[in-house]
């Protein structure tokens, strides 16, 4: 019974790593358009997609991300050029590792949001957030000592 | 065996003295019969050099340092080692002026972990017919069939062709390698369950002392200041306290080498713990492979690496997390 009511109030923490020229814009675009998103999601600003590294997403997760989800242009968008083309390998291949061993697949995320697509943000990551629910906490790749 | 090791000694003697090499990085004996340790040679003591089964050490990442000093170094490369070299000449890591390669010929390595398993022990020498290693040790020989005897990365073998060299002592005698699929064990974890997987690889990571051995032995971990020297990393020179650390260090270390990896079975061979890290370096190489064509770092000196280039048409990251796998 205590299972239930613990799974119930369960509220997952996820970071969100957004593009400054895209997705940053995009999430301000939904705000500004009122459109509602989980207020769990932690959003990090930065220059491009391509700035984060893999390490970045492993910490989140160390210091208690329960889903990591990266934003940034659309292929052939990218404010750099190529940044994009390099993060989506990069992304490709790391959540290819995690799955490798054993952490759930659905815990990390990319998704292509441009500054005009309100919209497609808020449902992005009450999709993302969703799912993360149902997942449930991050055990596997937190750390204890991180916890509160 | 014998007898090439002779044929090196005999080439390194020539060109050191013609001069034009001033010394010769090779291996000798280490604190045990069956140790191997690379080490730097002059003439009056090349005596020492040894060419056997156990020389399993790539000897590629000692370049770095032997390239900085004066004159040339005859480096002795087996096949698989030139991989690694070429991999750090395309990284501007080795001075290629200074150093005159010397191919030579390989019939496969002694894993010894793999005879001790047998209940082989105090190891003396080997010899090896092609077929079967006659083990000789302190209490009498041994046999042993060659293909469970072999190290790992010699059963899948990536040929015997030496990729850079300056001179090529040719095998007259050479061995087939049984010639096992790398991506074997890989694909058998992929089929797993992930909680399965995440059983297996709890239970292998576990056992990491964080010695540092595999990134110290690594042809492509070869960073001047390391993330994980750095004490804020979290995670510097001290053994694991919980299963996130455990992950951790490995997956940055297999990230690092992504791409670059030549497979040369390294980190493996050196790890105390006899943990698979191939294993982790073949799942990057799988994946570079299907997702973005086949990719052997170290066949050349000048292409780009899966990481370091792209193409508009890349699969998109959900071909890991979205639908069924």
């Amino acid at each position: 019974m205590q299972a239930v009511t613990e799974n119930k109030t369960f509220t997952p923490k996820i970071v969100a790593f957004c593009c400054n020229w895209c997705s940053y814009a995009g999430a301000d675009l939904a705000g500004t358009s009122r459109l509602s998103y989980p207020a769990n999601v932690k959003i990090i600003r930065v220059p491009c997609s391509c700035r984060v590294n893999p390490l970045f997403i492993l910490r989140a997760f160390q210091r208690g991300a329960d889903g990591v989800i990266l934003c940034g242009c659309h292929p052939g968008d990218c404010h750099y050029s190529t940044g994009n083309y390099y993060a989506r390998r990069r992304m490709t291949l790391l959540f290819s590792m995690l799955d490798y061993l054993g952490i759930e697949r659905e815990r990390t995320r990319v998704e292509w949001v441009s500054a005009a697509e309100g919209n497609k943000f808020a449902a992005t990551m009450n999709d993302f957030v969703q799912t993360i629910t149902a997942l449930g906490e991050n055990v596997k790749l937190g750390d204890l000592r991180c916890k509160q | 065996m014998q007898a090439i090791a002779e044929k090196i000694k005999a080439k390194a003697l020539e060109l050191l003295e013609n001069g034009t090499v001033n010394r010769v990085l090779g291996w000798e004996d280490g604190e045990m019969p069956y140790d191997r340790t690379p080490a730097v040679f002059t003439k009056d003591e090349l005596a020492e050099l040894k060419y056997d089964h156990f020389c399993g050490a790539n000897l590629s990442k000692y370049l770095i340092a032997e390239t900085k000093k004066d004159g040339k170094v005859l480096a002795l490369l087996k096949p698989c080692d030139t991989y690694s070299f070429n991999q750090l000449i395309k990284e501007h890591r080795i001075n290629r002026d200074n150093v005159y390669v010397l191919g030579i010929p390989c019939r496969g390595k002694v894993d010894v972990r793999k005879l001790r398993a047998r209940g082989i022990e105090g190891i003396l020498s080997i010899e090896d017919d092609g077929t079967t290693i006659t083990v000789h040790t302190l209490y009498g020989d041994e046999t042993c069939p060659r293909e469970e005897a072999l190290l790992e990365r010699c059963l899948c073998c990536k040929g015997k062709e030496h990729k850079a060299f300056d001179e090529v002592i040719a095998d007259d005698k050479p061995y087939v390698e049984p010639g096992h699929d790398r991506f074997e064990m890989v694909d058998k974890l992929q089929a797993m369950s992930s909680e399965e997987r995440f059983a297996f690889w709890q239970g292998e990571l576990s056992k990491c002392i964080r010695c540092n051995a595999c990134r110290n032995v690594c042809p492509a971990c070869s960073c001047l200041s390391c993330v994980f020297d750095n004490a804020n990393s979290g995670v510097s020179s001290k053994a694991n306290v919980d299963p996130f650390e455990e992950q951790m260090f490995h997956i940055v270390r297999a990230y690092h080498v992504a791409g670059r990896c030549t497979d040369c079975g390294e980190c493996s061979r050196v790890c105390p713990q006899g943990i698979p890290l191939h294993l982790l370096n073949r799942k990057f190489i799988k994946d570079v492979d299907t997702f973005y064509g086949e990719y052997q770092p170290g066949e050349d000196t000048d292409s780009r690496g899966p990481l370091t280039n792209f193409t508009k048409g890349d699969v998109e990251p959900s071909i890991v997390y979205g639908g069924d796998k």
